[in-house]
């Protein structure tokens, strides 16, 4: 069973409906004694990091989604939830999880201060992902398949072996973090058509060692 | 780097998928489900759905619809048409759409952009709107006027200061129609889509008078649009949605080429 983390951050039904059309079980919850109890959580999220911070503190998911990545049992983060694992984003100079060092960046920030001009924010629809290593959460993918995108800040890890695959869009930026039981990406896999479902398929049967 | 993105554009009437000219003789053209199935399989980056259902007591119809297509596919798509309130965006959302688009009712009401916005992220909304050539004046510094109810009411609003109104009130994005060039199939209206693409910060849709593929690399590059919004072309048979994204990739486009 997967446990789908419920904060009121956007649309959580998406993330369910592609998990059951692979006929993996889910639920959409927050519901901490269920979240333990899970094997497997998604971390998913739309919309801005300080709400979703005030919002995941208040249901004291904050604490859950710490324990769950502690356990040891497999944990994706997706989009915003893949921003709020790090420890502050620029966006709303917010404080968020802190389980990966590092940061959130504006793409509005660091497209001024180098001067790239003409490439609209959000980045936004489907790009590429250049994996770094091989992982089993992202097996069987093909060179030119493509992933759905829709974010103005990206996560950007301290620690560059926390970065498992990145993304051209006038910078070169991590697209897909993490470290053992946690993998995390900045595009939607349950948009992202078949090799999206793929990934999803591979992490419902994940088994970090 | 980022994909120009091809998107069907699916008129549905209380269920039924329809294609009229200039908002006329709509004719039933199939099941928007099979439809979007049919899209999503043969490489669609996104879908785009109009409810052109009169009665706003019929809107459950379309909700219904949204419902089935969010459980069939697994891209983004949108649904505009007669959304006119907060309760109509949440709805639609809820029942699986990525973004909802508003179109005549921001126009009534702007506010409606920012409430969205606030509620649902800019991500979620798409200011629609529909745009026709008017020539510059005081009031039209651009040339462009918004048109409403199918083109035939003008506004007295100016298309580029609209557009860039629209964004401010925190649009996600910009679906631009050509009431001139729409059902043309003679091509997409290039100085308007450049115009406004290079204007706004965020991404445009260009849309209306698709006939040939020449007209979408043509719009996604000298009419500068980051996606492209097709109807008869593909409804017909006329293209397939690889026939277009094969000739745009060996035009150098930049396209999604594996689904």
């Amino acid at each position: 069973m997967i446990a789908v983390i419920d904060y009121d951050a956007g649309n959580l039904t998406s993330v369910s409906r592609a998990l059951s059309h692979i006929n993996v079980e889910n639920v959409i919850t927050n519901d901490i004694k269920l979240i333990e109890s899970a094997e497997r959580i998604i971390f998913p999220g739309v919309g801005a990091a300080g709400s979703a911070m005030k919002s995941l503190t208040r249901l004291g998911l904050d604490k859950a989604i710490r324990q769950a990545v502690e356990s040891g049992k497999p944990v994706l983060g997706i989009c915003l939830g893949t921003q709020i694992i790090l420890q502050k984003s620029q966006e709303n100079q917010a404080k968020c999880l802190g389980i990966i060092d590092g940061t959130v960046q504006a793409f509005s920030e660091i497209f001024q201060s180098r001067g790239i001009k003409g490439l609209k924010i959000p980045h936004m629809g489907w790009n590429r992902i250049d994996l770094k290593a091989d992982h089993p959460v992202f097996a069987g993918l093909k060179e030119n398949d493509e992933f759905y995108f829709v974010h103005g800040y990206y996560p950007l890890p301290d620690n560059l072996s926390q970065v498992i695959a990145t993304t051209d869009y006038g910078i070169e930026f991590p697209s897909i973090i993490g470290m053992n039981n946690l993998v995390a990406t900045q595009f939607h896999p349950e948009k992202s058509g078949n090799p999206g479902l793929t990934i999803l398929k591979n992490f419902s049967s994940w088994e970090p060692c | 780097m980022l994909s120009k993105r091809i998107i069907p554009c699916l008129d549905v009437r209380e269920g039924r998928t329809t294609k009229g000219i200039k908002f006329k003789n709509n004719v039933d053209i199939g099941d928007p489900v099979e439809m979007a199935l049919m899209y999503y399989e043969a490489g669609a980056d996104e879908i785009v759905f109009y409810d052109i259902t009169a009665s706003h007591e019929k809107r459950d119809i379309m909700i219904d619809v949204v419902r089935k297509v969010a459980e069939t596919i697994f891209i983004p798509f949108s649904v505009g048409g007669g959304i006119r309130t907060l309760e109509d965006m949440r709805d639609v959302l809820l029942a699986g759409a990525e973004k909802v688009s508003v179109n005549s009712a921001a126009v009534r009401n702007p506010e409606i952009i920012s409430q969205g916005a606030a509620a649902f992220g800019n991500q979620c909304i798409v200011l629609g709107m529909d745009v026709k050539h008017v020539g510059k004046s005081e009031q039209i510094p651009s040339g462009y006027e918004i048109v409403i109810n199918g083109g035939r009411k003008y506004m007295g609003m100016d298309a580029l200061a609209w557009a860039l109104k629209g964004q401010a009130l925190g649009a996600g994005e910009i679906c631009l129609n050509s009431i001139d060039a729409d059902g043309t199939k003679d091509g997409y209206e290039l100085t308007l889509t450049e115009l406004i693409s290079s204007s706004v910060d965020i991404p445009v849709i260009a849309s209306g008078g698709a006939g040939h593929p020449v007209h979408l690399r043509d719009v996604l590059t000298q009419g500068k649009a980051d996606a492209a919004l097709i109807a008869s072309m593909v409804h017909y048979g006329t293209y397939t949605m690889p026939d277009i994204k094969s000739y745009l990739d060996h035009e150098g486009v930049k396209i999604r080429s594996a689904w």
